[in-house]
């Protein structure tokens, strides 16, 4: 069981209540009030120009607009239509979706019967990783209360309006999470990413059209039903509403969730909420937002933690997974760990991913054991610029991302290894 | 189809149980995963014998159910220890010490990386982020998490399973 959010807001307020995880306990709360309201009051139309009007944008990695996203699906045609919600979260560093999971199941399933009302869709398949048994169970059962109270089947609310919800578990496979990957593996096949187009919306899972969304999208929804746009506004920056959940991990005193609004001042974050490096330690560098993006170094930490700020400074929001790394940190070190990772994960479909990947991870493994050649950082880079931009999906970019960013701004840490021959950081984490 | 009396490896109850996920996609093969993860319950892990039983009932080939076990980690095609214990190392993990966690538990249970103990009770290994990185370092023993470990606290968990 994880422990309860140490800064809340609207998504999160009720999580230390363990009867907001019931059905009666979510209904005391106000709900599915919205999804009542969308079902009987509002036209699908309306309800996904609502939903653009709050600028609410997928909290999965790609920050892509939600509204947007729904109106791609036909409003034509006879065919089943399915909703997906992604809930493989494996991203390191990245873990709200579980919370979201574990606690607000309920929220999760109101967000889910609105758009589905806005989308048309007859199933919804919630895609949760393999490894979340915990998570799974506590949906499963709100599902199952759902069902039990006419909030899903035929009849949803007695509007004669049709939705099911599908609990799907996965089988440990980071790709997974990418959203052509997952349909695969919904499918019963191997997670291999799909190339595009044809989008899911148009083709999707079972080749029907589909809409996929990450738990924690879903779950912003019915607070903006009940509150409307302009509330939701309120919260985060211009151009990125809303709060989010970061999760904090690394160096730090108080490592756990901080839901907080998206423009929240990253050093705000680590020093404040999360009470900074203990022992007196200095921070060295922070990744932003789950092992993908590139890492900031302990000077550019005052970056609003919102998209628009954070692309000037060569990096992304992501999942908002905070790792701190400090001073004591080999930077050398923590590149074989996420090229390990991304080796391991590569799904093999592409040369340059499943060949880049393993170059990768040899190249920054023989400079740790103090074993690099001269040229090592220039292949890096170079082996990195043929796999970005070059493949099916962007895992391949993904990988590439964190060993550019880590040698843009920590290159003296790679240049001492093979001045010195050896690691120079005795004090680093263990390998 | 070599045999057509193959000996059924597929208890009935787990055949039950597929034939529930089946109906719970619009197409049979959905069902897939959640069916390798019944015959996992059953035997601990999927034999070539019960992937191609599998294969019948999906109306796939053998390679088909085969290259799926092999693309996921949760799925075992050789058998383990009746405990399977896996210690997170990615990054947030491994920043607050689960190299030398695992390096305990090893020397703990005397396996070598990845293997199992003499008396066939826990298999151990690393794996990739489990989504606990805000409290790490963390193992899965099973389908439970243990969280915020040390390593006396680990060795106790360990020393308790049967």
């Amino acid at each position: 069981m994880l422990t309860v959010p140490y800064t809340t807001s609207y998504l999160t307020e009720h999580f230390g209540d363990d009867a907001f995880g019931t059905l009666e306990g979510y209904r005391a709360h106000g709900g599915y009030e919205a999804a009542r309201k969308a079902l009987t009051e509002m036209a699908p139309a309306e309800v996904i120009d609502l939903v653009k009007e709050s600028g609410l944008q997928g909290r999965g990695g790609a920050g892509f607009g939600t509204g947007m996203k729904w109106s791609f699906m036909p409003t034509d045609g006879d065919q089943p239509k399915y909703l997906v919600c992604n809930a493989d979260e494996s991203e390191p560093g990245s873990y709200k979706d579980r919370i979201l999971l574990e606690r607000g199941g309920h929220q999760l399933l109101e967000g889910i019967l609105i758009a589905a009302w806005a989308t048309g869709s007859e199933t919804t398949f919630v895609y949760v990783r393999g490894e979340y048994a915990f998570p799974a169970e506590q949906l499963s059962r709100c599902v199952a209360e759902a069902y039990a109270a006419g909030l899903l089947g035929e009849n949803v609310l007695g509007t004669g309006f049709r939705h099911d919800v599908v609990v799907h578990r996965g089988a440990g496979a980071y790709i997974c999470g990418e959203e052509t990957g997952l349909l695969e593996s919904l499918e019963g096949k191997k997670g291999q990413p799909r190339k595009k187009p044809p989008f899911p919306a148009q083709f999707g899972a079972f080749g029907m059209p589909t809409t996929v969304n990450n738990v924690e999208t879903f779950s912003h929804v019915p607070h903006i039903l009940r509150n409307g746009a302009d509330w939701f506004r309120g919260f985060g920056t211009e151009k990125s509403p809303g709060t989010t959940i970061f999760g904090v991990s690394g160096h730090v005193v108080r490592p756990g969730l901080y839901e907080l609004p998206l423009g929240t001042p990253l050093d705000e974050i680590v020093f404040e909420h999360a009470q900074g490096v203990p022992d007196g330690h200095k921070v060295k560098g922070v990744i932003p937002g789950g092992m993908s993006m590139p890492i900031l170094p302990a000077g550019q930490l005052d970056v609003p933690m919102a998209n628009e700020h954070l692309r000037e400074r060569k990096t992304m929001l992501g999942t908002g997974g905070i790792m701190v790394m400090d001073e004591r940190t080999c930077m050398v070190r923590a590149a074989c760990v996420v090229s390990y990772f991304f080796r391991d994960e590569s799904c093999g479909q592409c040369t340059q991913c499943r060949e880049g990947t393993g170059w990768l991870n040899q190249i920054v493994e023989r400079i740790e054991r103090g074993a690099g050649a001269e040229g090592d950082l220039e292949l890096l880079l170079d082996v990195c610029g043929k796999m970005e931009a070059k493949t099916i999906c962007a895992f391949a970019d993904a990988a590439a991302w964190p060993v550019q960013g880590l040698l843009r701004h920590f290159r003296e840490d790679f240049e001492e290894h093979l001045r010195q021959g050896k690691c120079p950081f005795p004090e680093s984490f263990e390998l | 189809m070599v045999s057509s009396e193959p000996t059924a490896t597929i208890s009935p109850e787990t055949r039950s149980a597929i034939d529930v996920e089946i109906a719970r996609y619009p197409r049979k093969r959905g069902a897939l995963l959640s069916a390798l993860r019944l015959v996992q319950r059953q035997h601990g892990y999927i034999s070539p014998e019960a992937a191609s039983e599998l294969a019948g009932i999906f109306e796939l080939r053998p390679v088909d159910v085969m290259e799926v076990i092999s693309f996921y980690n949760m799925f075992h095609d050789r058998p383990g220890g009746r405990h399977h214990v896996y210690v997170c190392t990615n990054l947030p993990c491994s920043l607050r010490g689960a190299r030398g966690l695992l390096r305990g538990l090893e020397a703990h249970l005397g396996v070598e990386p990845g293997g199992t103990t003499a008396d066939g009770r826990i298999t151990l290994a690393h794996e990739e982020c489990l989504g606990a990185c805000g409290y790490a370092p963390m193992m899965r023993v099973d389908e439970t998490y243990h969280e915020n470990l040390d390593e006396g606290r680990a060795k106790e968990i360990l020393d308790a399973l049967e």
